[in-house]
């Protein structure tokens, strides 16, 4: 086959391109360990959520030295907890699940964001530093009220958070 | 001008008359679609950026619905029926086998695209039963009237039918012809066709086996992981539906318009292989931020997706270098001075170039959405249909109307109405959407939300690290404004066209490229081939993650019952959504044995 020679050297190029996007993804993934959502969260029965340990009293916890964890659901057209609150400069893993339909859980502005699928639990781990408020919002349809559901992450100071505990939903 | 040296040539309707109604029947009812949808547009454009809102905002979703079916199914793939039913009769310059069977599938389409615009549109009538408000992609348990699926099940077989059409129209062409390589335009509108089937399989499983019947309450519910899944089996390899007729054009007409020939016929199948093998094996790139699918299964998909730049980035190369060559051959000279040797005052010429400059940077865009990791910056936000206004809407749309200020005059034997009108549309149409995208992308990255009506919240603002989210808006309603005037501009333009006097003599015949068919390896023809090599790529891309979400998560799902999005429903629900459900799938069962007798 006849190919100019042009295009051959924009050929290899345009293959050095898509290896080079390739390894930095992969590189994110493996050295840098940047965590994608995946099956860890493991299913549930979207119908039995109140009896669910984790679910039926959506709160945050402590579940290490620094490291708390956030049942969370996303349903029409409220996030429970609300607000969700977690002290500065710690590790939180969201789990996140739905009773009803498909929703979306994204931290405005943050790269924390995940479909929310029922049935499905979805686990995301973030670390959040200084203290400060973030939105919450759903960023997929679910409904006539969609453009209503929004929540909010509190990352409150530690001494703060010490005195006030945990919030229940 | 190419135009006026073939003067004098009979044109495809002078050829081909009976072939010739159906192109212009097809390219009406996607236009139809496409005036619609922007009308649709229009009204969101305004609406969600609080410039104006005429109607309440829970018919945001009815009027987001109509407007992306009317453009993603019904305005493309209208289009390419008939740009292919074209490509194929004038490239094996052969009439249709039967041109009652073309219009039995066109006639298909038709019936299917209006089953599902009357249950999307019951959406706006409350009093009615009917409403599909599930958005283009309807997510169970979102659950639409059985019409919505019903009709979309219909247009879908119409495409198939459309597909065997052509492939008989081959077969046929193949027996008289034994030892010839398959022209270049039929080799592409195959390859593209046997890339739908497979992609198709994906929609069909989740339409027929699952929506539908469960929409009939035939079964009680269906597993969303799954149906979702299927979804993006389909409704990745459908861009490429889109994109294959626009690259078509671009290969084989664009580079005769810009006064020259193709660079190369044997490339260009390269291209359209690659397109075939890979569409559907990335679906899953559209669930890296899904729950129940392993990051394993994402990378490859991750990786299938990085390899389909290929094809673009040497459709790039391709078309700039005929289209170099075309200007020097007009007298162009110079490193860049060639470019002020192009044909800028042509429509067709001016819209599909400006289309593929504006690839060019949805193409940028896309790397951004396949980056794994950084998709989750941007993942669902408006940032999203930022980048899919700049690849479907503008170089499948624009590429469309362009080469329809081509097209028809061959297809209706009368002059354009008005060339000065179309050279202005095509560019309204580039700033229009050079606004409107800019702004998308931007408030995309400031965690906006797409799919929402009325993105302002009560605890919190979105903040912007540059400029301002209100300037931003005003940007996108503006851009909306124009792309509206624009799809106005372009379907007056061809309506009138209807009154221009008849010319004869619209035959232009399409240049041989440079490097033609003979260069290219034999194999490149063998489409079984391709088509096994295609298959095999799916079954491994797909086999091991949906038996995963089967066996995790079972074929029907566990304890999810559907959500009518019917507007009376109340905003809050109370009660069990269950309560809700089985009256509606009684009074659908219902209301369709009423129609059926």
């Amino acid at each position: 086959m006849d190919i100019h020679s042009y295009e051959k050297i924009w050929l290899v190029l345009a293959v050095l391109l898509i290896a080079g996007f390739v390894s930095t993804v992969t590189y994110g993934a493996t050295a840098v360990g940047v965590q994608m959502i995946d099956d860890d969260g493991g299913t549930i029965d979207a119908n039995a959520l109140d009896e669910d340990p984790r679910f039926g009293n959506p709160r945050v916890e402590q579940v290490g030295e620094n490291h708390y964890a956030a049942y969370v659901v996303a349903q029409q057209f409220i996030f429970r907890p609300d607000p969700i609150t977690v002290p500065a400069n710690s590790t939180v893993t969201f789990y996140v699940t739905s009773p009803d339909v498909i929703h979306g859980f994204e931290v405005v502005g943050t790269n924390a964001n995940t479909m929310v699928v029922p049935g499905q639990v979805s686990k995301l781990t973030v670390t959040v530093e200084e203290p400060r408020e973030y939105g919450i919002l759903c960023n997929e349809y679910c409904g006539n009220g969609h453009h209503t559901m929004e929540g909010k992450l509190i990352v409150q100071p530690e001494d703060e958070y010490a005195q006030g505990g945990s919030t229940d939903g | 001008m190419a135009e006026a040296l073939d003067a004098g040539a009979p044109s495809f309707r002078d050829r081909f008359p009976d072939e010739a109604a159906v192109v212009r029947a097809a390219l009406l009812s996607s236009f139809i679609a496409l005036t619609l949808g922007a009308v649709f547009g229009i009204i969101q454009g305004l609406h969600r950026t609080n410039v104006l809102r005429v109607l309440d905002s829970q018919f945001y979703y009815t009027i987001l619905t109509a407007h992306g079916v009317l453009m993603v199914v019904s305005f493309t793939i209208f289009f390419l029926v008939g740009l292919f039913t074209w490509a194929t009769v004038r490239s094996l310059e052969r009439p249709l086998e039967d041109i009652r069977y073309t219009w039995a599938w066109y006639g298909l389409m038709v019936v299917g695209t209006l089953m599902a615009v009357v249950a999307i549109l019951g959406g706006f009538v409350p009093s009615v039963d009917i409403s599909a408000d599930v958005l283009f992609t309807f997510y169970a348990p979102l659950q639409a009237h059985p019409l919505f699926y019903g009709g979309l099940a219909i247009f879908v077989i119409g495409t198939w039918l459309a597909g065997a059409d052509w492939f008989w129209s081959w077969y046929n062409w193949k027996q008289a012809h034994p030892d010839e390589r398959i022209p270049l335009q039929a080799f592409m509108v195959l390859t593209t066709m046997l890339m739908w089937y497979i992609a198709t399989i994906g929609i069909a499983i989740a339409v027929v086996g699952f929506l539908l019947p469960w929409s009939l309450g035939l079964i009680e519910q269906v597993n969303p992981l799954l149906t979702r899944t299927l979804f993006w089996f389909w409704g990745h390899p459908v861009v490429y539906f889109w994109l294959m007729p626009a690259y078509l054009l671009w290969y084989t007409v664009l580079p005769s318009l810009a006064g020259g020939r193709l660079f190369s016929d044997p490339l260009a199948r390269v291209v359209f292989v690659l397109f075939l093998l890979l569409s559907t094996p990335v679906g899953i790139h559209h669930q890296y931020v899904d729950p129940g699918i392993a990051e394993g299964f994402k990378m490859i998909a991750m990786t299938n997706t990085m390899f389909l730049l290929l094809p673009s980035l040497l459709t790039a190369f391709t078309v700039v270098a005929s289209m170099e060559h075309g200007a020097r051959q007009r007298g162009g000279t110079g490193l860049f001075g060639w470019l002020r040797a192009l044909p800028w005052r042509d429509p067709a010429f001016t819209g599909m170039t400006l289309a593929g400059l504006m690839f060019a940077a949805g193409g940028f865009s896309g790397m951004i959405n396949a980056g794994m990791n950084i998709n989750y910056l941007i993942h669902n936000t408006l940032w999203v249909p930022g980048h899919f206004h700049l690849t479907v809407g503008t170089a499948v749309a624009l590429t469309f109307m362009a080469a329809t200020y081509w097209l028809w005059p061959r297809l209706t034997n009368r002059q354009l109405y008005s060339r000065p009108i179309a050279l202005g549309q095509v560019v309204l149409w580039f700033v229009g959407m050079a606004l409107m995208s800019n702004a998308m992308h931007v408030m995309g990255l400031f965690g906006v939300p797409r799919r929402t009506a009325e993105p302002q919240y009560q605890g919190f603002d979105f903040v912007a690290s540059f400029g301002s989210i209100t300037e931003l808006r005003i940007q996108l309603a503006l851009g909306a404004t124009l792309l509206f005037v624009s799809t106005l501009l372009f379907a007056a333009n061809i309506a009138l066209s209807s009154w221009t006097p008849t010319v004869s003599g619209h035959g232009h015949r399409l240049p041989d490229p440079l490097s033609g068919p003979g260069d290219s390896p034999v194999v490149l023809d063998n489409l079984k081939l391709w088509f096994g090599i295609g298959m095999v790529l799916v079954v491994l891309a797909y086999t091991l993650p949906l038996a995963s979400i089967v066996q995790d998560s079972g074929l029907f799902g566990r304890g999810i019952d559907a959500y009518p999005a019917m507007i009376e429903t109340p905003v809050l629900l109370e009660g069990s959504p269950l309560s809700l459900a089985e009256p509606l799938a009684s009074k659908v069962s219902a209301m369709l044995s009423g129609v059926i007798s």
